[in-house]
């Protein structure tokens, strides 16, 4: 009953959230700030992206840069060589990485999940071997440059109605703002797909796959489906991150990328959309803190880690959904069907 | 025409053999009592029914139209009519009973993933009747104040109701119980009968494994009796009683 009238603020919930967010480039003008509330922004998508897969759908992603890097490599290509414009580059490059989420879901899901996280560790390390040699397309080791940034159409009145093109700059207001908008989305429309009954589904999995099956949940299809949208996510992302560069190279993508987003949803809270988005926050804008000490960087940062782990393993916005699931599964053993 | 037919299904695992050639059948709103020494093939016969394990041999057909099971997985034979419960209690225990209930309408409910992420119309439509028609179900198994708690702090007995209230929320044709009183008390025993005859009301025919002849006799319109994954004996269950093959099956045993 409180269920069905939760979801109708799930719009609401976002706005309170991501909207005083969108006055701090009115006062903050430090691009240096901008920039960096831009790159929180996307791993926000990734960590919330991410999370479909191992916090909804229980399933281990290993290579989840990869996905990253299709996405932006897609927009890259595209925007360099046909002149695409970002707008639709941005749904390209999601549909792009989604296939190839398929293609690395579809073989591996089927079998039990360790396979799954070595596969994709593999497909990730491949991925970035691939865009580092594959010079003729994607220029190696050197990256792709010259990507074009985005542009808006803005109504002018002079002389009559006509528009004008705007195009994204060295300025970082704009796109923090553009990134904003894609992480209130998301959040949105991940908070449905959480209430709905997909969402119900996939704990259904994480709790009793063979029993889901029995009561006819189409588990192979769920799971992918789940893998289809996170790798989705990732390209849009990928997309936004090329725009904005307008460089890339393939060491942009590489695995610490992909565990630095997995410590972000695991930090945040697996399975909590607010603790990836808060995750990345905090991983996101550690580095940035502790630029003094750059060399204990990656010491502090597995310090918080492995306190974490020990103290609040269901991460700080963890659910007590999944703490309850954490718990049963050191218990658990016999899986026999009886 | 019977409703489930089933056609010599064999299952070995290694060289056990679980199940040789069991035939039998259930008609339209039939109570049909399956009965038998521990280990004589009951669950396995569950498990190659629901598509948990593939059959060896034989053939399952379903309804009027003679539908093959045999060979479709457990999620598309539970939307062809067939539900179950399990012997060791499988719910989904940190989800609420609400929702446990609710997943039993997943395959009954044709909103797709797209349906979730714009909540269309038909999604919304179809989320409200799973709730109202769960609560109806909970009610109907004696859970209605219980919706919003969590499965695993019910006591047992709720479970196991619970178990079955899932089940029904997909409307099968045939449910499919597994010892589904072990472990009650008397009165819980006696409460339990009269649900299963309102299910079988319900215009749905029950296949029921059950050791305790107190309960399984007067419920059943039929028993079949497994010995060793055989058929040894079907009939009334005045009749079964006095069957010297299921007495020396039953005292074999001890
Ligand atoms: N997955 C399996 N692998 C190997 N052997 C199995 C498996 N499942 C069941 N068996 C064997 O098949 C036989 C039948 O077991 P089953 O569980 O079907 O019996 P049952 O009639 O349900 O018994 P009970 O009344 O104790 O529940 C037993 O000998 C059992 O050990
Ligand atoms: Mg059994």
């Amino acid at each position: 009953m409180e269920r069905i009238s939760l979801k109708k603020s799930n719009l609401f919930k976002v706005a309170t959230v991501f909207l005083p967010l969108a006055l701090i480039p009115l006062f903050d003008h430090n691009p240096y700030h901008l920039d960096l509330f831009t790159t929180v922004g996307i791993y926000a998508l990734l960590a919330m992206g991410l999370n479909v897969v191992v916090g909804f759908a229980g399933l281990l992603n290993l290579g989840y840069a990869a996905f990253f890097a299709i996405g932006a490599y897609t927009y890259a290509l595209l925007s360099l060589h046909w002149h695409c414009p970002f707008w639709l580059g941005l749904p390209i490059a999601g549909l792009v990485s989604m296939f190839f989420g398929f293609l690395i879901g579809m073989p591996s899901i089927r079998v039990r999940g360790d396979y799954l996280a070595i596969t994709t560790l593999g497909f990730g390390e491949i991925v970035r071997i691939a865009f580092n040699n594959l010079d003729a397309w994607t220029g190696g080791p050197n990256g792709l440059l010259g990507i074009a940034r985005p542009k808006l159409w803005v109504p002018s009145f002079e002389g009559g109605l006509h528009f004008e093109t705007w195009s994204f700059s060295v300025n970082p207001a704009p796109y923090g703002y553009l990134v904003l908008g894609l992480v209130a989305g998301t959040a949105c429309l991940l908070l449905r797909l959480s209430d709905s009954k997909f969402g119900r589904a996939l704990v259904a999995i994480r709790e009793d796959e063979l029993a889901a099956s029995c009561m006819g949940i189409p588990t192979l299809k769920v799971k992918l489906y789940a893998f289809g949208v996170s790798s989705f996510i990732a390209g849009i992302a990928g997309c936004v991150f090329a725009a904005k560069q307008t460089i890339i190279t393939p060491d942009s993508f590489d695995f610490v990328l992909s565990v630095l987003i997995l410590a972000m949803v695991v930090l945040g809270g697996l399975g909590n959309l607010w603790g990836a988005v808060l995750g990345a926050a905090v991983l996101g804008t550690l580095p940035e803190l502790l630029r003094e000490f750059a060399d204990y960087r990656m010491l502090v940062f597995g310090l918080i880690m492995i306190l974490m782990m020990i103290f609040r393993p269901q991460g700080i916005l963890g659910g007590q959904l999944i703490q309850r699931e954490l718990d049963v599964r050191h218990k658990e053993s016999a899986d026999g069907a009886s | 025409m019977a409703l489930l037919e089933v056609k010599g299904v064999s299952k070995h695992f290694g060289g056990v053999s679980a199940l040789s050639r069991v035939s039998l059948c259930v008609e339209e709103r039939e109570i049909v009592g399956l009965i038998g020494p521990n280990g004589a093939g009951k669950t396995s016969f569950f498990n190659c029914l629901t598509g948990l394990l593939k059959v060896d041999e034989g053939k399952i057909l379903l309804g009027r139209d003679q539908r093959v099971l045999s060979g479709m997985s457990s999620d598309r034979i539970l939307e062809a009519g067939i539900a179950r419960t399990f012997q060791n209690l499988r719910i989904f225990r940190n989800m609420t009973l609400l929702e446990n209930v609710a997943i039993g309408f997943h395959a009954r409910t044709r909103s797709g993933l797209w349906d979730a992420f714009v909540r269309s119309p038909r999604a919304r439509k179809e989320e409200k009747m799973i709730f109202d028609q769960s609560r109806e179900l909970l009610r109907f198994m004696g859970l209605e104040s219980f919706g919003n708690e969590i499965a695993a702090n019910l006591p047992y007995g709720h479970q196991k109701r619970l178990e079955i209230a899932r089940a029904l929320a997909s409307s099968p044709r045939l449910l499919c119980l597994d010892e589904p009183v072990a472990g009650m008390n008397p009165s819980e025993k006696e409460a339990l009968a009269g649900v299963i005859r309102k299910i079988r009301e319900k215009n749905i025919a029950v296949l029921l494994i059950e050791h305790d002849m107190k309960v399984v006799m007067p419920l059943s319109d039929r028993l079949v009796v497994l010995d060793e994954g055989e058929v040894i004996a079907e009939g009334r269950p005045q009749d079964i009683k006095n069957n010297p093959r299921v007495i020396q099956a039953y005292l074999g045993e001890g």
